[in-house]
């Protein structure tokens, strides 16, 4: 993966960085992403983004839950191996309800997870490049990735303007690898740029 | 539709003047520091009755079930009066996180991750009585239904003994998702603080790399809300199905349908009185009652009082329905196993009243419910009187049945039952001081969230916005 340039902010109040959001934006930049130590309600909406589908995908697991606990017991215990208990239905769905409940939590909480850590792209030993330390600390980390006719100069000063409190440009990978944390950087660098 | 800010009516959630940083730091410190050497005492007597415990269980895996006082009709005693125990402990957690996120309380933000660190502790504790009374143990996997060489012979899943299997499973398996989700962004705010290599490397790997993206947040919030409604029904299910063990048999004093919504209740009244014995020594211990505050003792006290009661009410309509029912069998359970304070086992039903319903009535006075001592004496109140409430359910129902020739003698238990027991509260403890230790005990993230909208500090500003006219302040202050 190739190393791109980006222009960096970090804002200390999400009071100040809801108007240069705006600005940026206004300014035709295309906002990469604003790393923040907390949800800040309304900045994904802010930034332009559309709403997540997770919890759709959540409803998917779910049944996909109840259809496998329906058809698995139902086939267990009225043809697999039909049990006389007591003389009862072989076919008793009330007394299914539990497990069918269970397992329907049970594949719609795992799957979701699952999928949130897929979309994005956790995992143990996962490393990211951070543009900021501070980002799970108190800064609201505004980057934007530069093109060929960004200029990043400019760009800083308008971050500047608008109340950044730090700005930078950094030069960085974009994506993840696998690595740990107590492996210095550069280190990592000279591994991906090859 | 919801606030942005919230009343100056409401007492702070945050106290003292802190910014962001502060937050971080003050809840970060105490997994930096060296642990003190209280902590090294409590984990060190943790540990102590673990051994004990690992122990008693050793005897009974190779002896077997003989090495407890269980008896002819007495078949479930000690074991799953504690399995009931420990699971109902564990509700509070998964109420605080889930019920209240949903209600959308702000004060669970202070004490959810204790909360339902201590859930998974009390579940993990919970599943090690059923586990250890099936005696052999080592065919413990054939509660789960597989294809197997036997048949296959499957599982009954008609039986709530197998609901329960399903129930404590998802339950522990979500309980853990839902938590461990809420850590990864906590564990990126200690990792990005680390200053030692290892701790660098540790927290590095348990954050999964989260950097704090804004899509990834708006994802996680996503997760944490459909997680929360997941677990809400769960919850519920998880106690009504362990009411089911008792509720779906035809012994007196079981055989009710008054079962399920009773010991959900039971279950959250004894966990809200685990979430304030630890709280209470957390934000002392760790300095962090600006964050764990008097207000939060008060609400969860009310809960306690609230729950305490509608328990009442099921022990009184229980009575009630023994009467009533005119069925001499009922009659005999409840007016004379149980109520009758001279019959063998009456000390229990009115040592579980006592604790139960009489003594957190105290809770109605404002001033008790906001006293440190008091709460902590009647939290550990409130879990004897709950501990008395499953050991009367089940023993007083079992030990005399229908006929007087197959009633059981007096059972009191074995050392080795008690040291499991004993064992179980090491295993509680042991992980509990580590979490303490190692993991953020509050949600650092969520606290920030609600810091400029309930901190101590930031609630003066909203005294112009509440003088404003009541249109634009709507206009101004809510958003869909």
């Amino acid at each position: 993966m190739a190393q791109k340039k980006f222009v960096v902010g970090c804002f200390d109040d999400e009071k100040v960085l809801f108007p240069a959001v705006k600005q940026v934006r206004t300014a035709g930049y295309k906002i990469k992403d604003v790393y923040t130590p907390f949800p800040v309600h309304g900045l994904d909406h802010a930034l332009g983004m559309r709403e997540t589908s997770l919890h759709t995908a959540g409803f998917i697991y779910g049944i996909t839950g109840t259809t496998t606990a329906i058809s698995c017991i139902s086939w267990i215990f009225t043809k697999d191996w039909p049990l006389n208990i007591g003389g009862k239905p072989h076919f008793a769905l009330p007394a299914w309800i539990p497990i069918i409940f269970e397992l329907t939590v049970l594949f719609a909480a795992v799957g979701m997870v699952l999928t949130f850590l897929y979309l994005c792209q956790l995992a143990p030993g996962v490393k990211k490049h951070h543009f900021h330390k501070r980002a799970t600390d108190d800064l609201f980390v505004m980057v934007i990735e530069c093109t060929e006719k960004t200029n990043a100069d400019d760009l800083k000063a308008l971050l500047n303007s608008n109340g950044a409190v730090e700005s930078e440009i950094q030069v960085a990978e974009d994506g993840w690898w696998f690595g740990t944390y107590d492996t210095e950087n550069d280190n990592l660098y000279k591994q991906v740029a090859h | 539709m919801h606030l942005k800010y919230e009343s100056q009516l409401r007492e702070p959630l945050v106290y003292g003047n802190k910014t962001y940083a502060q937050v971080t730091e003050d809840i970060v410190r105490p997994i930096e520091a060296k642990p003190s050497r209280l902590w090294y005492i409590g984990f060190f007597i943790a540990v102590t009755l673990l051994s004990f415990g690992a122990y008693s269980v050793y005897r009974e895996v190779t002896y077997g079930i003989g090495q407890w006082n269980l008896n002819k009709t007495i078949g479930w005693g000690w074991d799953i009066t504690n399995f009931v125990w420990w699971v109902g402990i564990g509700h509070a957690g998964t109420l605080i996180s889930a019920v209240l996120l949903l209600f959308r309380q702000g004060w669970r933000t202070g004490v959810n991750r204790a909360a339902e660190a201590m859930t998974i502790f009390a579940v993990m504790c919970a599943g090690q009585f059923p586990i250890f009374h099936m005696g052999r143990v080592w065919m413990a996997f054939f509660v789960m239904p597989y294809p197997n060489s036997r048949g296959p012979l499957w599982v009954n899943f008609n039986s709530p003994l197998l609901w329960d299997v399903f129930a404590i499973s998802t339950y522990f398996t979500v309980s853990l998702l839902f938590w461990y989700s809420g850590l990864l962004p906590d564990f990126a705010t200690v990792r990005d603080r680390a200053k030692t290599a290892l701790r660098k490397k540790l927290y590095g790997i348990a954050a999964f790399g989260w950097t704090g993206s804004t899509k990834h947040w708006q994802r996680h919030e996503s997760l944490s809300l459909v997680l929360a409604g997941l677990s809400t029904p769960l919850v519920l299910s998880v106690h009504t199905i362990v009411s089911f063990d008792f509720a779906t048999s035809v012994i007196p004093g079981w055989h009710t349908t008054i079962f399920p919504p009773y010991f959900v209740a039971g279950a959250i009244f004894s966990g809200f009185a685990m979430v304030q014995t630890l709280l209470l020594i957390v934000r002392k211990v760790f300095g962090l009652t600006d964050y764990i505050t008097i207000g939060h003792i008060d609400l969860m006290n009310k809960v306690i009082v609230l729950t305490g009661s509608i328990v009442g009410i099921a022990y009184l309509t229980e009575l009630f329905m023994g009467w009533y029912s005119q069925n001499k069998y009922e009659g005999y359970t409840f007016w004379y196993s149980r109520a009758y304070l001279f019959s063998p086992y009456g000390w229990s039903y009115w040592g579980m009243m006592a604790c139960n319903v009489l003594s957190p009535q105290i809770f109605w006075s404002k001033k008790m419910r906001r006293n440190v001592f008091v709460t902590f004496f009647m939290s550990i109140i409130v879990n004897i009187g709950m501990w008395f409430e499953r050991f009367v359910i089940i023993v007083t129902s079992l030990y005399r049945d229908y006929l007087p020739s197959s009633w059981s003698v007096y059972y009191s238990p074995s050392i080795w039952e008690i040291g499991f027991y004993v064992g179980t509260f090491g295993l509680f403890f042991t992980c509990f001081f580590l979490f303490a230790k190692y993991f953020p005990v509050i949600a650092v993230a969520e606290i920030k969230y609600v810091l400029k909208r309930s901190g101590e500090s930031y609630k003066p500003e909203f005294d112009a916005i509440e003088a404003q006219p009541l249109d634009s302040f709507v206009h101004d202050h809510a958003h869909h």
